[in-house]
């Protein structure tokens, strides 16, 4: 299992643990991923409010590169936005071809041209369905049947494009937890909004979004996410919202499951991660029968 | 004549609009809107618009650019889609949304300093190629833009320093992306 690699940018800076946790998965799985050379910016939520072509040139840039560099593989994103930029670029030059005209007449600005033929996939899609949970569920060495998780989808992994999971009532996220038997919490909100870029120019109508989750997600012991905007939305209001609440990426959690090493992992990195929370994992969790 | 003046400079941009094809094609995107309310009803912010979406469309079918454009419900979208999953016409809801905000920019004064956030943006994966962070740049933006804002963005950004997660600008990221934005920003007929 080869994948052309689209960290994002998020995932350089501040949302490094995700990035070192999906590498080290990734690679713990069987996975292997190769960083796509010189890629750029998708464009993130700025794009598009700017200039409709450049929110497509930005993304069909990496594409291309991708194309170029490592044919024939599928490009993996994790963060749930660029992954959204991404394959909406990989649709919409499929699915007119004045579109791709378009683009690669941008394109041709770097002697770079895109001809249509990458798939691009989120992390938690390549987990569920290339990798599956029976070969995650092989590999864990900690299970966790006592540790409560909410597991918390968002929007752009499931609208507009219906990929891999139901929009309405997603089960890709639950499915993986199940792999190493976490206790997943039934709930409503797992595929509402954070507020998204609202938390920064309308915090005030942002705040109520983010603490709807919080409160919905309030007898779980942790949430996890598949996006860093998500995290740092659900993370960063806490004291805002009035609810306390650890958020972990789930690449994170599968990392103390599989045994991995924290400093690939960095839970205590998180804004939202307590002492007390940490301290409180290993009484939840059940050691994995060796054969 | 300065009054005839200032009145033909408001209302110029606004023909110009009113006439542009970017509203025209906005037009094609939600022609088909039958007044049902499912985006309204599917919206998570719905309660803080002005216009709801499902007015917004109507006023969008019955030529009232100035509502629409002058309306704050554009800042107001998360960009969530659920409008655009639920619409059981199937309309473009989030992209009509988007294309409207673009237009607005261009449109009312008002609106020139938010502009002025997305153009910064612009500028700044130019010279770096890749975001030096993204929510955080725009915290870092509108705290540069407007006095009052810091104020808001000092708790949450002492938190974010305190676990190292806050970078200044840096330097140039590896791919340059200086050509391609010139060549989108600068081609024949951008709208
Ligand atoms: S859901 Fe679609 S058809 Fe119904 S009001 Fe909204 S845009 Fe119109
Ligand atoms: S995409 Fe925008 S308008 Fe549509 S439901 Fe979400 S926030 Fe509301």
């Amino acid at each position: 299992m080869n994948y052309a690699y689209y960290p994002g940018c998020s995932l350089k800076e501040s949302a490094r643990e995700y990035d070192l946790s999906t590498q080290a998965v990734m690679e713990s799985l069987g996975a292997k991923l190769t960083e796509i050379p010189d890629w750029t910016c998708c464009g993130a939520s700025a794009a598009e409010a700017v200039d409709d072509l450049l929110s497509l040139a930005l993304p069909a840039r990496n594409l291309a590169l991708a194309e170029r560099h490592l044919p024939g593989l599928d490009v993996l994103a994790p963060c749930s936005a660029c992954y959204l930029n991404l394959r909406r670029a990989q649709e919409e030059t499929n699915r007119e071809r004045r579109v791709r005209d378009e683009v690669n007449a941008m394109l041709g600005a770097e002697s770079l041209s895109y001809g249509g033929g990458v798939t691009v996939r989120h992390l938690l899609d390549v987990l569920v369905n290339d990798i599956g949970p029976e070969r995650i569920e092989a590999a864990v060495k900690h299970f966790y049947p006592l540790l409560k998780v909410a597991p918390y989808s968002g929007c752009q992994i499931l609208r507009p494009y219906r990929v891999f999971d139901d929009p309405e009532h997603p089960t890709a996220l639950g499915r993986v937890l199940k792999a190493m038997y976490v206790d997943v919490l039934d709930w409503k909100a797992g595929n509402a909004c954070c507020g998204a870029s609202l938390a920064a120019t309308k915090h005030k109508v942002a705040l109520p979004a983010i603490r709807a989750v919080l409160d919905a997600a309030s007898e779980a012991d942790c949430i996890v996410t598949v996006c860093p905007m998500c995290q740092m939305n659900l993370e960063l209001y806490q004291k805002e919202a009035g609810r306390r609440m650890p958020v972990l990426y789930l690449t994170q959690l599968m990392g103390l499951a599989l045994g991995l090493p924290e400093q690939l992992l960095r839970v205590a990195h998180n804004l939202s991660v307590t002492p007390d929370f940490l301290r409180s994992l290993p009484d939840k969790a059940a050691e994995a029968a060796t054969t | 004549m300065p009054s005839a003046e200032t009145e033909r400079e408001k209302t110029a941009p606004l023909l110009r609009i009113a006439r542009s094809k970017a509203l025209e094609t906005v037009r094609e995107m939600v022609a088909g809107c039958m007044q049902c309310g499912t985006c309204t009803a599917s919206c998570p912010n719905a309660w803080a618009m002005d216009l709801t979406p499902r007015q917004l469309w109507r006023l969008v079918n019955f030529g009232q650019e100035e509502e629409v454009l002058a309306s704050g419900t554009l800042f107001m979208c998360s960009t969530c889609y659920t409008c655009t999953l639920r619409c059981p016409r199937n309309l473009p809801l989030t992209s009509a949304m988007a294309a409207l905000k673009r237009l607005a920019f261009e449109h009312a004064h008002k609106t020139r300093r938010r502009a002025a956030f997305y153009r910064s943006f612009v500028d700044n994966i130019r010279s770096y190629g890749r975001v030096k962070e993204t929510a955080l740049m725009s915290m870092y933006f509108l705290a540069s833009r407007d006095p009052k804002l810091p104020l808001a963005f000092t708790a949450p950004a002492l938190r974010l320093l305190g676990k190292g997660k806050l970078h200044w600008p840096g330097r140039p990221g590896r791919g340059s992306l200086g050509r391609l934005m010139d060549a989108v920003m600068n081609r024949e007929g951008r709208p």
